[in-house]
């Protein structure tokens, strides 16, 4: 595993690389009403880019500004938000998943309500497939044995 | 034995192989599936939804639960490789 990464050239690439892809993914996300995509798709393209990120500058870097306890958390609101979105439309009076009674707190038509309603549930999927993809290749590449405690142990 | 699971193996193949030519043509618009539920999709996704993409529209909204548990599914595939993998001294 890399603990901190060295070559210039790889750095710099994906330093440059990097922020588009995720732009992509958010574009992905977003633009799923209208063209192949959405959470799944646009979550693990944004996972992608934290690995890339993980691969080329190192574990020290990277556990700075996203730590492994920051990607649980993540997936668990991503989780969350879809369901409190599910929980908000029942407590709005209708089943359990049903966007269109969101139009009451909206101020828009049910229809855009459900539109909006499915936009929602897609960025909380992409939370929860990018914390996971990230979170699932944190603890193979680590071993489950974050270097700073191996370092403790020596 | 090996050679008698074999010939099962053969005939039970041969069976579902056979129970495969009832089925409608690939893409056969007046397939029972396409009949039923599709239509009522294509026809009504735009109205109801205000969302162009039927797929979005199917996979979030009108099968909304499904995906609900295909999330927490991921959820828990790296909630296990967490539990699994682990290993995380107490600190102090």
């Amino acid at each position: 595993m890399i603990i901190r990464g060295e070559d210039i050239i790889i750095k710099t690439i994906s330093r440059v690389l990097v922020p588009f892809i995720q732009l992509y993914a958010l574009y992905v996300i977003m633009h799923g009403h209208y063209s192949p995509g959405g959470g799944f798709q646009g979550g693990v393209i944004l996972g992608a880019s934290m690995v890339l990120l993980f691969i080329t500058h190192g574990y020290a870097e990277v556990n700075r500004k996203f730590s492994e306890n920051i990607a649980v958390l993540f997936s668990s609101i991503g989780v969350l938000i879809y369901s409190g979105i599910g929980f908000l439309c029942l407590l709005l009076l209708g089943n359990y998943l049903d966007y269109s009674k969101l139009y009451k707190i909206l101020s828009v038509d049910p229809a855009h309500a459900r539109s909006l309603g499915i936009l929602g549930v897609e960025i909380g999927v992409g939370f929860a497939v990018m914390a996971v993809m990230f979170s699932i290749f944190f603890d193979i590449s680590t071993g489950g044995v974050s270097p700073d405690d191996e370092e403790e142990a020596e | 034995m090996k050679f008698l699971s074999l010939i099962v193996t053969i005939i039970t193949g041969a069976f579902l192989i056979y129970g495969t030519f009832d089925m409608p043509e690939w893409g056969d618009p007046n397939s029972p599936a396409s009949r039923h539920v599709s239509p009522r999709y294509i026809e009504k996704t735009e109205i109801e939804t205000a969302t162009p993409n039927m797929v979005t529209s199917v996979l979030a909204d009108y099968r909304g639960y499904d995906t609900l548990g295909e999330t927490t599914v991921i959820f828990t595939a790296g909630a296990s490789c967490i539990l699994l993998l682990r290993r995380r001294k107490k600190k102090g």
